[in-house]
């Protein structure tokens, strides 16, 4: 399996977590809204601090869902 | 602080967030609170809530419809039918509902994306070391007063670009606005006065001589091609040095408490700076400093009770970090905490707009600390004075320097 990354616009308030703790999968803009960089894509060795990344958001708006190998 | 109130019979059914008991210790009174109800009720400031769960503080906070922000500050004053209409609200964003918060707060939020704070961390990292060195020498000093209380204030002048003389001018008034809100209704007008005479002062001074700093950003910012009243600029002005002053002194002070009276913490946050990060989001969730407040925008039901229209509600942010529900062994502070969902900044779309500075500077504040004291300990723990209001942090801590 590999891993997907996403920052609901919706719920992100501009906390800046994300960024702080995985700036290689996130990327705030001028607004200080947070997004994934990309497609999301999780390289391998950097599923821990995808999960903290979740994990640390006090809004909910980040989440991590397995996606099949194609 | 004068207690000028009788003091609290039954927390559940005449809190009081300025009584003596409440300063000096909220926690044990929020966790009895949970168990006995969810939400309190208070008769006092003309009647209050008091949610101190995860979920109820979260529920508050993402309902601008039955709660407003016209009012942030519970005092005995509370705003009257000729207070700027609920929309706006005297110190925009933070008073302004939706949608005109919206509008209002992506006005500001470029100034404090993690970029533009960034630029202020050498003069934020210099300003600490300049007030180490003015402590070279003594072996027992006032931690609140000789250091955490000037790293906001200094930062925040240079950032609206006030002159740093106005120090002492600005504590006064923070501490006059944020504390004594059991004055009487006119004190609370008085109090007000001066500040806002202060602030035109200033805006007038910036208007006529403009330069690169927040103040002339605010004053030539425009909202739909419209420059913004002088009464909206002063109110966000006013915002940033009341909501970015006091709050990060707290926060800076409540983390050197907690250092001082737990040695292995200490220690190892010393020996291991890979530790800041996540030492930094734990010591922010269990002393955050902030209580917010709303005022029930209509009659409606809440959590099983019947609120009226135009009741206050305190939101009790540093309540909700401390929730067992929320939070594997809540009470306990752990530096390597991984998993730190905490509010320390509020939650929802009134979210702390200065959190990455207010991260700055609390970062940068214990590393410079750390780097010259590393051992310290409280001297006359009996001495530490905490905040009473909405604010909660150390403003005396005697602390002893070992060697």
């Amino acid at each position: 399996m590999s891993f997907r990354v996403h920052v609901d616009p919706d719920k992100c308030q501009g906390h800046n977590r994300c960024y702080a703790i995985a700036p290689s999968l996130f990327d705030v803009d001028d607004l200080g809204m947070s997004s994934e960089i990309g497609l999301g894509e999780v390289p391998a060795g950097q599923v821990d601090i995808a999960r903290r990344a979740e994990a640390n958001c006090p809004e909910h708006a980040v989440s991590v869902t397995e996606v099949p190998v194609p | 602080m004068t207690a000028r109130h009788p003091p609290v019979r039954d927390w559940a059914t005449d809190f009081d967030h300025t009584d003596p008991g409440w300063i000096a210790d909220p926690y044990s009174i929020w966790d009895d609170l949970r168990q006995r109800c969810p939400v309190a009720h208070s008769q006092r400031y003309g009647g209050t809530w008091l949610p101190v769960t995860h979920e109820l503080v979260s529920e508050v906070a993402y309902d601008t419809e039955r709660f407003t922000s016209r009012s942030v500050v519970v005092s005995e004053r509370r705003p009257t039918a000729d207070a700027p209409p609920a929309p706006i609200g005297l110190a925009p964003p933070i008073t302004s509902d939706p949608p005109y918060h919206a509008i209002v707060r992506r006005m500001l939020i470029p100034a404090f994306a993690p970029k533009p704070i960034a630029a202020l961390e050498p003069f934020t990292r210099k300003l600490c070391r300049e007030l180490l060195a003015a402590t070279a020498g003594q072996t027992s000093f006032d931690a609140a007063v000789e250091y955490a209380q000037h790293i906001p204030v200094r930062v925040i002048l240079e950032f609206l670009g006030f002159p740093q003389e106005d120090a002492d001018l600005f504590r006064g008034f923070i501490r006059r606005v944020m504390e004594e809100v059991d004055a009487t209704p006119e004190e609370r007008a008085s109090i007000m006065a001066e500040l806002d005479a202060y602030m035109d002062a200033r805006i007038a001074d910036h208007t006529a001589h403009p330069r690169d700093d927040l103040t002339t950003f605010l004053i030539e910012a425009e909202i739909d091609g419209e420059k913004l009243t002088s009464n909206h600029i002063r109110g966000t002005m006013i915002l940033l040095m009341i909501a970015g002053i006091d709050t990060s002194w707290s926060a800076i002070g409540a983390a050197l408490w907690h250092l001082a009276g737990h040695p292995d913490d200490r220690r190892r946050l010393a020996a291991e700076p890979d530790l800041m990060d996540t030492a930094l989001e734990e010591l922010l969730r269990a002393y955050a400093p902030v209580t917010m407040a709303r005022l029930v925008a209509r009659d409606c039901s809440f959590a099983g009770q019947q609120l009226k229209e135009g009741d206050w509600l305190l939101l009790p942010f540093p309540a909700a970090n401390r929730d067992p529900a929320a939070f594997e062994d809540a009470h306990l502070v752990r530096l390597d905490r991984v998993n730190n969902r905490h509010a320390a900044f509020g939650l929802g779309r009134h979210r702390c707009l200065g959190s990455n500075l207010a991260r700055m500077e609390l970062r940068v504040a214990l590393e410079e600390w750390l780097a010259r004291y590393p051992d310290f300990e409280l001297s006359d723990p009996r001495g530490v004075v905490w905040s009473g209001g909405q604010i909660r942090g150390p403003r005396n801590l005697p602390i002893r320097i070992r060697s």
